[in-house]
């Protein structure tokens, strides 16, 4: 117990914050952030076992995140019957062609010695693959794009339940590492967060240019939830009772029968989004319990044991016989698609699928300052830090705009940098992440929760 | 006729933007190759450091146009840029005093180092922010066009127009001067010897005497300078908006690493391979074709490699192909 003292000192100051945001702000804030911090977590998650298990810089988390978010849609949208009969030949001609482009290749790269003949082959292999592609490929696209662009203009997808959509994410998201592991991982850390960087750039330019797969900038809207809706809720009997049940101290202070029913209403429309929220929760809080409880255990078992001592010293774990290059294929593949569960996890929660709001800032940098102020190597840290960003981020805003008053209260109120700095004030965001970054990384290297290492 | 047609063509829509988009890119990237090649990290707040530069150069632009002051058919801007440039060094400066000092005097890995840039980058990103807000800004002023499209027609007779913007010439004759007076300094005077050689091997240049601290110090002042510059004529040839000063960086990124990390001529170039594959694999060939083909094998298509949505994506690919085959880059990696 007394060793884990600080964790249970921070985890509580983390949920009275929270706690506190739903008394003073609303409880609808408050749950929003907290799903949040719980799907931020997630992400952190996968993060640490790249970072603190293995010492992986992967900085490509905004493309695992892109990937789990078009597994949501390709699962739970239901298929466009017309678009496939449109173009959908043509696609799946393609990708029988991509295919076959990939065997031919593996082929000729086991087949045959290193040699230039065999470089210009592939290369020869590659550029004729994509000519043939885009002519096949290209009235199906036209086809597919045409058919009611401002409705779907798509495949669709499966539809199915869009839950499983967390476990394809997952897949997506680790076949993605694999490629990627497999092409950038031999490379040194500078170099490999450079490249996987600009790899989930690439990603997303395909996710947001290929509209006959994901709409691309026109967006998905209206997902399937796997939480009630709100407008059902208000409606069903025994939801407005267990409203009516819950406040009802409250509405016996109410003495006229229609003002009762009016704030009745009102109760039950409030109820409803939060009841709604509390499903996501509960959701979310079992994914994060269960990747927590096998993290945990991995990180305690002799395969975490390898990764620490591959990480501190690779040579030397190389010299006893571990595998290095496999392992760490290993471990990027598994964070990676903890990181798309995570994705999938967020395009559930919205309800939409937006391409274009994926940007390096929100979804691989914050990540890696929650990473880093949370504590690498340390999944409780980790968790912690998930929470602690993402709360400071949401209302960095508040809190800058109360420092803001507090310091210029000597000025009027029309005094020209008192007007300029309220109205910068989503700014202080970033000021307050990066100040936060620098004050942690010199003064606790290690984060807020260090690594424990156990030795029993 | 119509192969002039066709060269002017190309000259009007591929070359002389892929010079100017390649030299903006130099600038940077030799930028990212100098602070790697001496302090030795990958520096994250690169495109927020060039948007720092430019923001003064910007504040002090309007400050001269309120009292007047003008270089006539030249822009404003180019009289802010020395006084921007001391702005920026001293924010350099203190950024390094404060910020990377301790962990170069603590011997961090460069990793560490990267990690701390983002921090910079955070809070460099919402001092932009804060000061100037997140919108687009147009700063340029002075004559627009050294050569309009419609008067080349007139004076010449063909069909194409060659348009060459003042912003262009400016940016590629003012990174010529600056990129042959560093190499000049690198290569030539005891001080940019001692950067090389600093860059090549610490230990053996402090054995020898070589004061670390003024390495350094100039290491930044001549970063601040290429920033400030590099991010001005960005901002004068397109416009001045902080997020895409942040996009920015990735190309930079690309340009120095084909180029060979740590190479300041690798970089040099990298900057217009990197331009120049952009804008070469996304333009639409079509009236090319049309100027140089008989009239019965005229292209149906656009004639298109990819599609221009894929501009960043070509210079990232070609990053991954370099790292992949040559990841010392083409211009092999020799340091400084």
């Amino acid at each position: 117990m007394r060793k884990n003292l600080n964790v249970i000192a921070a985890y509580s100051i983390m949920m009275s914050l929270i706690i506190l945001v739903g008394v003073f702000q609303s409880w609808n804030i408050a749950l929003s952030i907290f799903n949040l911090c719980l799907i931020s977590a997630v992400m952190t998650m996968g993060a640490n076992i790249q970072w603190g298990y293995a010492g992986l810089i992967n900085f490509g988390i905004m493309g695992y995140t892109a990937l789990g978010g078009l597994a949501a849609v390709l699962i739970s949208v239901d298929p466009v019957q017309d678009a496939w009969s449109a173009g959908g030949f043509d696609i799946l001609t393609s990708l029988f062609i991509i295919i076959g482009m990939i065997l031919a290749i593996k082929f000729i790269l086991k087949r045959y010695e290193r040699s230039k003949i065999r470089t210009y082959f592939i290369a020869a292999i590659i550029i004729l693959g994509i000519i043939i592609i885009r002519v096949i490929a290209e009235p199906g696209i036209e086809a597919i794009e045409a058919v009611e662009p401002a409705k779907t203009g798509f495949l669709g997808g499966l539809g199915l339940p869009i839950v499983f959509s967390w476990i394809v994410g997952a897949l997506f998201a680790g076949g993605l590492a694999f490629v990627v592991g497999k092409v950038a991982l031999g490379l040194r850390a500078d170099y490999l967060a450079i490249a996987t960087l600009l790899i989930s750039e690439i990603v997303i330019a395909i996710i947001k240019h290929e509209d006959w797969l994901t709409r691309g900038v026109k967006n998905v809207i209206g997902l399937k939830r796997p939480a009630p809706y709100e407008v059902d809720l208000q409606t069903t009997e025994w939801f407005i009772n267990l409203v009516e049940k819950f406040n009802s101290g409250k509405l016996a202070l109410i003495s006229d029968i229609a003002d009762r029913q009016t704030a009745l209403n009102q109760l039950v429309i409030e109820g409803s989004s939060v009841f709604v929220k509390l499903c996501y929760s509960g959701l979310f809080l079992i994914v994060v319990i269960i990747l927590l409880i096998l993290t945990q255990k991995a990180l305690y078992s002799p395969w975490g044991r390898m990764m620490r001592a591959i990480r501190d010293n690779e040579e030397a774990a190389n010299a006893m016989g571990k595998n290095v290059v496999k392992q760490h294929l290993l471990i990027f593949i598994l964070g990676s698609a903890i990181v798309g569960i995570a994705g999938a996890m967020l395009v559930t929660q919205d309800g939409l699928f937006t391409p274009g709001s994926y940007r390096p800032m929100r979804y691989t940098f914050l990540i890696w300052v929650m990473v880093i102020v949370g504590g690498s190597g340390n999944n409780f840290g980790a968790i912690l830090g998930g929470f602690a960003v993402w709360f400071l981020w949401i209302e960095a805003a508040p809190i800058a705009l109360f420092v803001i008053n507090l310091t210029t209260s000597g000025l009027a109120d029309s005094h020209f940098l008192k007007q300029h700095l309220i109205e910068s004030v989503p700014y202080f965001r970033f000021l307050m992440m990066g100040l936060g970054l620098l004050l942690i990384m010199r003064y606790r290297p290690k984060g807020i929760l260090p690594e424990k290492i156990e030795i029993k | 006729m119509d192969f002039v047609n066709a060269i002017i063509l190309l000259l009007n829509y591929i070359f002389i933007p892929a010079l100017t988009y390649g030299s903006q890119l130099a600038l940077g990237a030799i930028f990212v190759t100098l602070i790697y090649g001496i302090l030795r990290f990958a520096n994250f707040a690169t495109g927020d450091m060039m948007s720092f530069g430019t923001m003064f150069t910007v504040l002090f632009t309007w400050y001269f146009q309120s009292l007047g002051i003008s270089l006539g058919v030249l822009p404003t801007a180019l009289l802010a840029i020395p006084l921007a440039i001391i702005f920026m060094t001293g924010y350099m400066l203190l950024v390094d005093k404060f910020v990377f000092r301790y962990y170069r005097v603590n011997k961090s890995p460069p990793v560490q180092l990267a990690m701390v840039s983002i921090g910079v980058m955070f809070v460099t990103q919402a001092v932009v922010r804060i000061i100037i807000g997140p919108s687009d800004r147009r700063f340029f002023d002075g004559e627009k066009f050294i050569i309009k499209a419609g008067e080349f027609k007139e004076m010449t007779g063909l069909n194409e127009g060659l348009a060459i913007k003042s912003t262009q010439v400016i940016t590629i004759v003012v990174t010529m001067i600056l990129v042959s007076t560093l190499f000049w300094f690198l290569n030539k005077t005891k001080t940019g010897k001692s950067m090389r050689a600093y860059s090549d091997n610490e230990d053996l240049a402090l054995l020898s005497g070589i004061d670390p601290k003024k390495i350094v110090t100039i290491t930044w002042i001549i970063a601040g300078i290429l920033a400030t510059i590099g991010g001005a004529l960005y901002g004068l040839d397109k416009s001045f908006k902080p997020f895409t000063y942040f996009n920015n960086m990735l190309p930079i990124f690309a340009a120095a690493i084909v180029g060979g990390i740590g190479n300041p001529f690798g970089a040099f170039l990298g900057g217009y391979v990197i331009a120049f594959s952009e804008i070469l694999l996304t333009y639409a060939y079509r009236k090319f074709f049309m100027y140089i083909l008989p009239e019965t094998m005229e292209p149906g298509g656009l004639v298109q490699l990819l599609s221009t949505d894929y501009k960043f994506a070509v210079s990232f690919s070609i990053l991954v192909i370099v790292l992949l085959y040559r990841p010392s880059g083409i211009f092999k990696g020799k340091i400084l």
